[in-house]
């Protein structure tokens, strides 16, 4: 009797376990074929990491959009973390008006380019109410108008073996969003805010909006957008600056 | 269940046993890392917003912690035993209901469900008293409505308020937040049906004790109950 309990147990156990891995590789594998791998998902939170993001990415792949709101839903006080760049680049462009700012937009792509900011706003623009989440917990509602930065990978040309789109910030800030996100219509690269010129401590001159994702992957203060197709080389090749700090790259959540 | 009879007394079923800890390291995970993040800001808001200049619906009687770097690690953590938590829940919750684990050991029997009962089990507890001996074999009916409001209720919940904190998740699916009306009243919630299951936790360890922990936990392990002598 005692025996067949023990081979009972041994089976269930090893059942439940073997059913665990076939999940967690078949997980995996989708993902992988999808290029659905997070760059930081190597370590010891990996699994989790590739879980939340592969499943995600799956789930988002047929209809997904930030939910927007009414004009009457914009928050009437609209915190705002850290202090715009004090390094001297960023101070002579915004004494300046930001008149000499140039975006260069260069990697993979057909023609690489450079915007000042009138001819940004000269391009077509899309607003967009969206909440917004940042990482700490604490949240607001805001309209940002911009052009989609869709548009602008359309201008460039983006070469089909890019994986990744690159945001450099004056304030040694930098980050990436991949493919699918970079064409999302909702992900802006805005200039305006509530009906106004973007606000120094939002981001001025520009800052990116991806409201499928928290606050912290919205970057401010943008000189540089590049397509690549690998971030290994970037930092420390975890895909942003944040990871370094202990956040991970995907912040869907 | 004719086969299950014939056995000898085993208190827990190896899935039992086994789901019960995996579930309970990830727990102690997710509270942990849970708090870590929520460090970040301890203020609770209803609605849709809220931020620290705004008006809040309880400001927590905890310190802003936004210097030490723990949410980032924190949260890492927090998805992967939520993951865990998740797989080890879906098995346990689908074998019980093969096996029929929650019909025979978690519904109240219907002679148990008299407001005399009810108000004997109820007194017991207050009273602290040790429980009969025969309870050690199975549940009275306090453990079974609350197990079954922690398996059925609370967890689910936090697992839904917590996917209803991703933006992404919600561009899917955006009613899972807007029936809480709004995405602060939805994190409030997960905060407050999270309290309950530490609540829950803290009176399962103490019952532990109040029951025997050494007779109890190694049930737990083992599966055996040593006064146990018929099946269960």
């Amino acid at each position: 009797m005692s025996e067949f309990i023990t081979r009972r147990k041994l089976i269930t156990s090893g059942l439940a376990a073997a059913a665990g891995l076939v999940g967690l590789e078949a997980t995996a594998r989708i993902a992988d074929h999808y290029g659905f791998l997070a760059p930081d998902h190597n370590g010891l939170f990996g699994a989790g990491e590739a879980l939340t993001y592969g499943t995600q990415r799956i789930l988002m792949a047929h209809h997904s959009a930030a939910r927007e709101f009414n004009r009457s839903d914009i928050s009437k006080i609209i915190p705002v973390n850290g202090e715009p760049p004090k390094t001297d680049p960023y101070q002579r462009l915004l004494a300046g008006g930001f008149a000499d700012w140039r975006l260069r937009v260069d990697g993979l792509v057909a023609r690489p380019s450079t915007f000042s900011l009138a001819e940004l706003k000269r391009l077509p623009s899309r607003s967009q109410i969206t909440h917004q989440a940042c990482e700490e917990g604490w949240s607001f509602i805001a309209e940002w108008s911009g052009v989609p930065l869709s548009y602008i990978l359309s201008l460039v040309g983006v070469q089909p073996t890019a994986k990744w789109v690159v945001f450099f910030a004056f304030d040694d800030n930098w980050d990436s969003i991949d493919m699918p996100e970079a064409f999302h219509p909702q992900t802006l690269l805005v200039l305006g805010m509530n009906g106004q010129e973007l606000p120094t401590r939002h981001g001025a001159p520009l800052r990116v909006r991806v409201p499928r994702q928290l606050g912290q992957k919205s970057k401010k203060y943008l000189s540089r957008i590049t397509v690549t197709d690998t971030v290994k080389n970037i930092g420390k090749g975890w895909g942003a600056s944040d990871p370094e700090y202990g956040y991970s790259w995907y912040m869907g959540i | 269940m004719p086969r299950g009879e014939a056995r000898p007394a085993t208190r827990h079923s190896p899935l039992v046993r086994i789901t019960h800890w995996i579930t309970a390291i990830a727990f102690l995970c997710l509270v942990i890392s849970g708090v870590a993040i929520l460090l970040a800001h301890p203020r609770l808001y209803w609605g849709e917003t809220g931020a620290r200049s705004g008006p809040s619906l309880i400001d927590l009687p905890l310190p802003f912690v936004l210097d030490v770097p723990i949410r980032g690690p924190g949260r890492y953590l927090h998805f992967l035993a939520a993951w865990i938590a998740l797989f080890t829940g879906l098995i346990y919750v689908i074998s019980g209901l093969f096996t029929r684990h929650f019909r025979r050991h978690l519904l109240p029997e219907k002679s148990d469900l008299s407001w005399k009962q009810i108000r004997e089990v109820i007194l017991r507890h207050l009273r602290f008293e040790r429980p009969p001996k025969e309870e050690a074999l199975t549940y009275n009916l306090l453990q079974r409505l609350t197990y079954l409001l922690v398996i059925f209720v609370l967890f689910p919940l936090m697992f839904w308020t917590g996917l209803t904190m991703s933006p992404a998740v919600t561009s899917v699916f955006p009613t899972i937040v807007t029936i809480f009306g709004g995405q602060q009243s939805a994190r409030t919630i997960h905060f407050f049906a999270a309290s309950f299951l530490v609540l829950f936790f803290l009176i399962h360890i103490l019952m532990v004790c109040l029951a025997g922990f050494v007779v109890r936990t190694r049930a737990m392990i083992t599966g055996r109950i040593p006064t146990g002598k018929e099946p269960i």
